[in-house]
């Protein structure tokens, strides 16, 4: 058992490193063969958001934690370097340093402020503060953010090899990396004792402080450390996609949660799984609502059909209702249903 | 001085429109412990719901405006009923749950608004004479400012009368303060979630009426945005009590128009004023996490 839960994700990772090598056609599933810069710039995205969706579920699966401000953390990883580099003309080394400053301390205060409160009250207050994220995106204070529109990245200070459109294998063995990087601290963290007391919040936070331990810090590791790694998804979206204020919204958040949601909450694998999925089937949905055969429809059917987040949205419903366990429960429940027939067949 | 009682009474008027919201968002936590995400497309879909129909008939803009109105809260209570009905009510003592459900309908919702009316802003049938100002000690106010303050003060007279002096008032109240000992007396609880689902839906597209008043137009974001800041004075006032929510409403409308005018003048940005509430948040939770007001509907 041990060695399988080590040979599992190794044999993933090997079939992932080769990818941008493989010129494999999947159509229907993806945009073009598979070394194609299309299709590696989006599986790149969708192992970014097996990263950020696994950070989340440090939070929300592990920890019970339901925060609706992880947004604003990611958004620190867009806007801070991409602000250290074209405003300031920092380079890069600095610019990640100063990442990594903000990414603890800015966690670490607003953290600290909202786990004040706990349940449905600190939903909404990280809610707030990643509003006011937003809003100072949004307004553009000093020329800085580049309010509605964003702005360019200035790419000078970057190594050539994460330069254009014929290294994207490398942003995406870099996604890669990111992801297998969250996945290693998550399970060294959820593994190590504070890990277990996470659990032990989780399941009942009252008892945790009946042994005789205080809640309060170990939440506060967990927002660290969730926002921490978030900021550096927040950093690889940067590189591929750029300077977008969308990624400060709430809906942000709110799709982490039904990545999340949707893989499995608190399971192995549930949430990478949940957030690689999610974000194809978002890229499928959107190019899916453009072909002419939905566009024939008549409206009642166009509509919903042509709206992604509706479809998704549904969906999410739609799990949350029939399978709460979410993807990663899947295998258990089929095994569950097969040994029931079997025990059915057996009995006369 | 002028500035001053424009930014004041602007303020109140917004405060009057967070209170709309706030209220149902309020009363439902408080009663059934479901944060309702969905609430923000009761607020879009009214908006456009009382737009629509206004489109749809003649007459005065005034008559519009009106019909527009009852049409909104007709279709924010039904909508909101059958979203209790179908959708929280399987999941009862579920809360995580019922949260994740509120979240995806607001997702889809949300989307639904995109698809249908597209997402340029609409323009709404506002009377001239609510456009037109009236001088109050200097100051030159826009007359839909005293509506929206006067519709927000009939609610809450309205729900307080409600909850004070009526059977489903009391039972709302007892099942706010302690829902296990009502069901214990033999009431059916379930019923009041549906009814205060379908008054917090009324009241919400109410809002989403007149927020397109006040602004002149409805987009799609209008929900979203208006919600977040329902949810902060919630938060503000305390769950569940409708005197909390309209004082914390009013608080939180008064700061944000002071800091627009005033830290962003001082400041050079425009973003003053949102943040400033944020910062009224955190001060009060560091202050007091329990809110303003104790848990209890009154």
């Amino acid at each position: 058992m041990r060695l399988r839960s080590f040979l599992v994700p190794l044999a993933l990772l090997a079939v992932l490193v080769v990818v941008p090598f493989l010129s494999v056609d999947l159509p229907r599933i993806l945009p073009g063969p598979l070394d194609s810069p299309g299709t590696l710039q989006l599986l790149a995205l969708c192992l970014v958001f097996a990263g950020v969706a696994l950070s989340y579920d440090i939070l929300f699966g592990f920890t019970g934690l339901l925060s609706f401000g992880h947004a604003l953390y990611f958004a620190l990883g867009v806007y801070i370097p991409a602000i250290a580099l074209t405003k300031w003309e920092w380079s890069l080394p600095a610019a990640l340093g100063l990442l990594a400053v903000v990414a603890i301390l800015v966690p670490l205060v607003l953290g600290a402020v909202s786990l004040r409160v706990s349940g449905i009250a600190f939903a909404m207050v990280t809610l707030a503060f990643a509003q006011a994220g937003n809003v100072v995106v949004q307004t553009n204070p000093r020329g800085l953010t580049g309010g509605d529109e964003g702005f360019s990245l200035n790419f000078d200070p970057l190594p050539d090899f994460l330069v254009g459109v014929v290294n994207t294998k490398n942003l995406y063995w870099l996604a890669l990396g990111y992801a297998a990087a969250v996945f290693v601290v998550a399970r060294l963290a959820i593994g190590s004792s504070t890990g277990h007391i996470w659990r032990a919040i989780r399941d009942n936070e009252r008892r945790v402080e009946v042994i005789g331990l205080r809640p309060y810090p170990y939440k506060l590791i967990s927002f660290v450390l969730a926002s921490f790694l978030a900021a550096w998804g927040g950093l690889m979206w940067l590189l591929l996609i750029g300077v977008t204020p969308e990624v400060t919204t709430a809906t942000l958040t709110l799709t982490l949660l039904v990545m999340v949601v949707l893989g499995g909450a608190g399971a192995r694998f549930g949430a990478m799984l949940g957030g690689f999925f999610y974000t194809l089937l978002d890229y499928r949905l959107r190019s899916l609502s453009g072909e002419e055969r939905i566009q024939d429809l008549p409206d009642v059917l166009r509509i919903p059909l042509s709206e992604p987040l509706f479809l998704l949205g549904a969906l999410f419903i739609a799990v949350v209702f029939f399978v709460p366990g979410g993807l990663a429960s899947l295998p258990a429940r089929v095994r569950q249903l097969t040994q029931r027939r079997r025990a059915r067949e057996a009995t006369p | 001085m002028t500035t001053f009682v424009l930014l004041t009474i602007t303020g109140l008027g917004l405060g009057a429109m967070y209170f709309l919201v706030a209220s149902g968002l309020s009363l439902i936590y408080g009663l059934m412990g479901v944060l309702n995400f969905a609430h923000g497309a009761f607020i879009t879909f009214g908006a456009y719901a009382g737009w629509w129909i206004s489109t749809k008939v003649g007459g005065s803009v005034e008559g519009q405006l009106l019909v527009g109105a009852a049409f909104a809260m007709l279709v924010g209570a039904v909508l909101a009923a059958v979203v209790e009905l179908v959708f929280i009510r399987p999941l009862y003592r579920r809360p995580v749950e019922q949260v994740l459900v509120t979240v995806g309908l607001a997702l889809a919702l949300g989307a639904l608004v995109y698809g249908i009316w597209g997402a340029d802003a609409k323009f709404y049938p506002v009377p001239d004479w609510m456009l037109d100002t009236t001088t109050i000690l200097g100051a030159n106010i826009p007359n839909d400012r005293f509506v929206e303050i006067a519709v927000a003060a009939v609610v809450l007279v309205g729900l307080i009368s409600l909850l004070r002096f009526t059977r489903i008032g009391l039972v709302i109240r007892a099942g706010v303060e302690n829902r296990a000992m009502v069901t214990a007396l033999g009431i059916d609880v379930r019923k009041t979630f549906t009814f205060v689902f379908a008054l917090g839906g009324a009241v919400a597209a109410l809002a989403g009426v007149l927020s397109g008043v006040y602004f002149g137009t409805v987009d799609p974001t209008r929900g979203t945005t208006l919600l977040i800041f329902a949810f902060i004075v919630v938060v503000i006032g305390g769950f569940g009590s409708i005197g909390g929510s309209a004082v914390a409403a009013v608080a939180v409308g008064l700061v944000q128009q002071y800091a627009n005018y005033y830290a962003a003048d001082w400041l050079d940005w425009s973003g003053a004023g949102d943040v400033a509430v944020m910062l009224l948040l955190a001060s009060v939770l560091l202050l007091r996490p329990e809110g303003l007001a104790p848990k209890v509907a009154h």
